[in-house]
């Protein structure tokens, strides 16, 4: 042990010694960049349904894409390594392709293995993605009062949709599904909510079963009296609204007239 | 249970140590003595190594390696791609036929950041745990990690470059690992979020595989380069903290390579493809304590060094089954 003590550190050693502790503090830095963008709040990011609060969904989600595979519209896809800590946590671009439910039983929420989407929740309207807003009222078709005819986003856009009166189970491309309509309601006609309350008051909610109806409505065209004399309606969004986003992916005018804002839930709205 | 605090001990980065003359067998060190007496065999072994080296066959085992962990890469990408839901989720948690899956450090850094744990995070957790502990831990690094793979390759290319001095190998201290585990673990609960994963090259590769490539495929590339030229395999052998964690899972695991020296001559074909050369020190002239020994949890179950002995003397062994692995 004495001798050992008396013989120098060999320069060898020493630049081994220098050189892992320099990669070591480089390494431990550039795992915590990923802080940078998370606090930054750089992108606002739509979450799946019963996805917890941004803090708790980031430290829980394990980042597997389960469900990612289960969704029926590919509504969910994940983030890269631009979001920092979010690398590989789930998102959704509502533009591009909202959650519809058209799985009807929250399949993400069942998918997901670790919690980070609450299994507190089984029914859509259990859900709070979060809050849609009419941010450009002055774009939208129905104020303007007119109508709507052909598909709603174009020839091009690939986004699905669930129709009930065209097929149960599969959800078919929006182009493929061109409308006709003397005012436009489309927000309030593709809301999943309100489709699910229109079934229950028919008394056939979604595979029968009564817990499938949303307490409360969630979009609605109200009248709207014009300086002039002449009433439009306007879509207003109501306490049931649960951001899934439909409603911004089917407005045909460019850009949205109604956004979701996931960063508001209906408790913070409150 | 020394063999067992030593074999952990070099997994942690502690280096291997020459054991003193006097903690060795006196049977056993007649063993090592009497190695040199056998000189017609020693040459015959020397002829045929001579021979294998002039003519390079491809290394059978290396090859099913491979191929193993490319099928099962390829099963999480076409569970999904195909639809065929074999295999769901990606390396960091899946669904194998329905059964609940999780990668143990990525497990281990979500229950930390997170603070609670489910009950199907436990489940996969707890079935990975067996799982790996039965097959030998590091087992999942050289039989599935894709990036252990393009590792391999890299490596591949930087021995290539070391031969034509055209770059060094500057290793690391191996504690570093250890030390990146500890820290990554820490980071998880103080921070509140899974530190690791944002920069865990399997992660990272194993969703590029299965969602598609994005941004996070440069940190790989950054990483491969590095090895190829300033490191050699640097990645796994002094920062991955999953490499030792299922190190860790395997320090008990019935599956090993064992050493047998009776049967060794020394030749030193074993570490000159071993992945992880430390843990066959034991092999080294007047170093082995026993008649046969377990190598250690390091060891990734890769199999090259029982394919290179030229005396069959490094074995696969289930502890448990006898000799009928």
């Amino acid at each position: 042990m004495e001798r050992r003590r008396k013989r120098p550190v060999k320069p060898q050693a020493r630049r081994k010694f220098l050189r892992t502790l320099v990669m070591g503090v480089g390494l431990i830095g550039v795992s915590l960049l990923g802080y940078i963008p998370v606090l930054g709040r750089w992108v606002t990011r739509l979450r799946p349904p019963g996805a917890l609060p941004e803090q708790q969904f980031l430290a829980s989600c394990i980042k597997c894409g389960q469900c990612v595979q289960v969704c029926p519209v590919e509504a969910i896809s994940l983030a890269d390594l631009d979001e920092g800590f979010g690398v590989g946590t789930p998102c959704i671009d509502a533009r591009a392709q909202a959650c519809d439910f058209s799985c009807d039983g929250l399949q993400c929420v069942l998918a997901c293995p670790t919690g980070a989407l609450t299994h507190e929740i089984n029914y859509p309207h259990e859900t709070d993605m979060g809050i849609a807003r009419v941010v450009r009222p002055d774009l939208c078709l129905a104020v303007q009062g007119r109508g709507f005819s052909g598909q709603a986003r174009g020839a091009a856009f690939r986004g699905k949709l669930r129709y009930d009166a065209v097929d149960r189970w599969n959800p078919i491309p929006v182009s493929e599904h061109p409308y006709e309509l003397e005012l436009c309601d489309l927000c309030m006609r593709q809301c999943p909510i309100e489709i699910r309350l229109a079934q229950c008051a028919a008394g056939t909610p979604p595979s029968g079963d009564e817990r499938q109806c949303p307490p409360q409505h969630a979009i609605r065209l109200e009248s709207l009296a014009a300086a002039n004399g002449v009433t439009r309606m306007q879509p207003v969004i109501l306490e049931g609204c649960v951001g899934c986003g439909v409603c911004e992916m089917i407005c045909p005018v460019e850009p949205a007239v109604i956004v979701i804002d996931g960063t508001q839930s209906r408790e913070l709205d409150a | 249970m020394s063999r067992l605090f030593d074999s952990v001990a070099e997994l942690l980065g502690r280096e291997p140590r020459k054991p003193a003359a006097d903690t060795i067998d006196p049977q056993i060190r007649e063993l090592h003595a009497g190695k040199r007496n056998d000189r017609t065999r020693i040459e015959k072994i020397k002829i045929e190594l001579a021979h294998k080296a002039a003519h390079k066959t491809p290394e059978k085992l290396r090859r099913k390696r491979w191929a193993v962990l490319l099928l099962v890469n390829l099963l999480f990408v076409l569970s999904y791609q195909l639809d065929i839901q074999m295999l769901e989720g990606s390396l960091t948690a899946s669904r194998f036929v329905g059964f609940h899956m999780a990668d143990l450090n990525s497990a281990l850094q979500v229950m930390l950041a997170y603070k609670h744990v489910l009950i199907n995070l436990l489940i996969g957790t707890v079935t990975v745990f067996i799982g790996w502990w039965l097959l030998g831990g590091r087992t999942f690094c050289s039989w599935v990690c894709p990036y252990h793979l393009l590792a391999e390759w890299a490596e591949i290319l930087h021995v290539k470059l070391v031969e034509k001095k055209l770059v060094k190998d500057h290793p690391f201290d191996r504690r570093a690992r250890t030390a990146f585990w500890v820290i990554f673990a820490v980071l998880a609960v103080v921070t509140g979020y899974t530190v690791y994963e944002t920069i865990s090259p399997t992660g990272i590769l194993s969703r590029a595989l299965i969602y598609g490539p994005g941004l996070a495929l440069l940190w790989v590339a950054l990483l491969l380069l590095f090895e190829i030229f300033y490191s050699r395999r640097a990645w796994c052998r002094y920062a991955c903290p999953i490499g030792l964690t299922y190190g860790l899972v395997g320090a008990t695991s019935p599956l090993r390579v064992q050493y047998h020296l009776e049967s060794c001559f020394h030749e030193g074909e074993c570490r000159k493809v071993c992945l992880v050369p430390h843990v066959l020190n034991t092999v080294i002239k007047g170093r082995a304590t026993g008649r046969d020994v377990d190598i250690g949890a390091d060891c990734t179950r890769c199999g090259r060094c029982v394919e290179a002995c030229p005396t069959s003397s490094l074995t696969f062994r289930f502890k448990g089954l006898g000799g009928l692995l």
